[in-house]
């Protein structure tokens, strides 16, 4: 049974122009002109309970709207959308006691307080009976390692640690669905597997469908077994992760280090996408170009110290989706 | 109203952080108005004060007007600084929590360093009510009591209003600083010594008159007419207030229909 549905959703925003100097800024207290921006037409899809289900897009496709739209906070002008049974924005209150959101660059945390203070707020905000709290207090401070840091005011925390904080904040009232906005960009490797860990768990040991949307295709790599595409605000792809990778699989890199003093040639039908002295990476269609016929080619630029061969990272397959769909 | 409180409690601890700052601000919260009020007793010295007013009766007047304002400041600030939470986006933060968005705006922020102007007020109100030749029946005291909440209450709905305006532009909020800087100014003198259009206007439109002066001429047993009528004047604010709610309804709709 499927836990969210959108069926045609259309937003569209009225921006008003501004033009540089003073005079026009004086006449644009006045008269104002306004261009409509289209930023979602037409979106549907269905999201199944327990599922992680990865937004992606370029930037201004369109999935912040989504997610706001989805999260109660913006009304569509046109489409319907039911979550759970309610429609977000009409029953925003009640709606949203099921949903957690972690809007990535905007904390929920209060500044220069402990963070337990702000986790007893949320208590308050959210209603949460004492039992409950506790428990989940308990878990998220065991799961996501919070002993050391929760009674330490925010504004000390380093980004990965308040980052882990941000998501227990929203995970407090058990909701059902958590909605995460770019919940890794700008952590360092090890707080990025900490919280792709995590949300794996919480969505595997307790059920909770997770939305998220980030520019890091590691992340849909390591969560998301389905991808969602927007561009332009229109729905482009919805589909698995392999789906993709065996549409564009076929294509590989190589990558070769020559011993000293070799320059990297080029080779006909294939590209070179990096070359530095002494190294070089091409990318090629493997059912085009034979490998073993490649690497003698490639090693009449001197002599070989080593050959690498791999298929292409997520971000590359997803650049020749939106060069496909020229977004 | 218990969440009400327990946002006030976080906000306290976190301007705890900054004690010296936070006390200084306090003392220039005290020092500041007590400067105007320092002239103004001074022009009453060397000019023999306001047609029809003595200085203890103004400096009641003014006592009251200042204390609502502090208050005001202090605990509806987070309307007052409400732009604040439109340009980075934490609006959005309040609407997917599950409770209203008036006690959450409330919630947002407070201004304690208001103290100050409190204290400041507590002690013009002193001068005030011991240099006044009047008896203080339980009546009165309520009526005082009234005033000030009632202003309390006006200054509100001001920032009420001019949070919404943000909803639209937050480009323009100066605007608003001219009804409650000034509403302030004009409304901690007894209003007849206005023209009468401003009397007027701050009596029918933005009614500080009903809170300050005409509940004034009870106190000082000058009313023309039922007692009553003066002492529940400060309820009058209410009525300012509700159409001042209603206007934020229709901001918040609008703000969720454009997303800015």
């Amino acid at each position: 049974m499927s836990l969210i549905t959108l069926q045609g959703i259309g937003k569209s925003f009225k921006v008003a122009k501004r033009s540089a100097g003073f005079a026009e800024a004086v006449k644009a207290l006045f008269v104002r002109e306004h261009t409509i921006v289209e930023a979602l037409r037409d979106i549907s899809f269905t999201v199944r309970e327990g599922e992680i289900v990865g937004y992606i897009g370029p930037n201004g496709a369109g999935k912040s709207t989504t997610i706001k739209i989805m999260s109660g906070v913006l009304v569509p002008d046109a489409g319907t959308c039911t979550i759970m049974g309610f429609t977000p924005w009409k029953d925003r209150v009640r709606y949203v006691r099921h949903i957690g959101v972690v809007f990535g660059q905007r904390s929920q945390l209060w500044w220069d307080v402990p963070v337990i203070d702000s986790f007893e707020l949320l208590r308050d905000i959210y209603a949460i009976p004492p039992g409950i709290y506790r428990k989940n207090l308990d878990m998220l401070t065991e799961m996501l390692s919070l002993a050391d840091i929760i009674r330490t005011p925010v504004r000390q925390l380093s980004l990965g640690q308040r980052m882990r904080c941000e998501i227990a904040a929203s995970l407090l009232h058990d909701p059902a669905i958590l909605f995460l906005d770019e919940p890794t960009i700008g952590l360092d490797a090890e707080s990025k597997i900490a919280v792709r860990n995590f949300i794996r768990t919480i969505n595997r040991e307790r059920g909770v469908t997770v939305i998220l949307t980030t520019h890091d295709m590691h992340d849909i790599e390591a969560l998301a077994g389905r991808i969602l595409m927007i561009g332009k605000g229109t729905l482009l792809y919805d589909g698995s992760l392999s789906e993709l990778r065996s549409r564009y699989g076929t294509q590989k890199t190589i990558t070769v280090d020559y011993k000293a003093g070799a320059s990297p040639i080029d080779v006909p039908g294939v590209q070179c996408l990096s070359r530095s002295s002494g190294r070089a990476v091409y990318t090629f269609d493997s059912d085009r170009i034979d490998i073993t016929e490649l690497i003698n080619r490639l090693s009449a630029g001197g002599e070989l110290a080593d050959v690498e061969i791999g298929s292409p990272p997520v971000d590359e397959l997803i650049l020749r989706l939106y060069k496909e769909h020229r977004v | 109203m218990r969440l009400y409180f327990k946002y006030m409690s976080i906000l306290f601890k976190s301007q705890m952080q900054y004690r010296t700052s936070f006390l200084l601000l306090c003392a220039g919260q005290f020092f500041v108005p007590f400067a105007v009020f320092a002239a103004m007793y001074f022009l009453f010295e060397r000019f023999g004060g306001l047609p029809g007013w003595t200085f203890h009766e103004a400096a009641l007047c003014f006592g009251v007007i200042q204390m609502a304002f502090a208050l005001a400041e202090c605990f509806v600030r987070g309307f007052d600084a409400f732009s604040n939470l439109i340009v980075r986006g934490g609006f959005d933060r309040l609407l997917v929590r599950p409770r209203g968005t008036v006690i959450q705006v409330l919630g947002s922020n407070f201004e304690f360093t208001r103290f100050g102007r409190m204290l400041q007020s507590a002690v013009v109100l002193g001068i005030a009510v011991s240099g006044l030749p009047v008896q203080w029946t339980p009546g009165k005291i309520i009526t005082l009591i009234l005033m000030i909440i009632g202003g309390v209450v006006v200054f509100s709905g001001i920032y009420i209003l001019a949070a919404t305006f943000c909803f639209w532009t937050v480009q323009a909020l100066e605007v608003a600083n001219i009804f409650t800087d000034g509403g302030r100014e004009m409304a901690q003198y007894p209003l007849d010594i206005y023209a009468k259009w401003v009397t007027r206007f701050f009596t029918f439109i933005i009614p500080f008159g009903a809170v300050s002066y005409l509940p004034l001429l009870y106190i000082l047993d000058r009313t023309d007419g039922p007692d009553l009528l003066y002492m529940a004047m400060p309820l009058a604010s209410l009525l300012f207030l509700l159409p001042c709610l209603a206007v934020w309804r229709i901001g918040v709709r609008r703000y969720r229909s454009t997303g800015s």
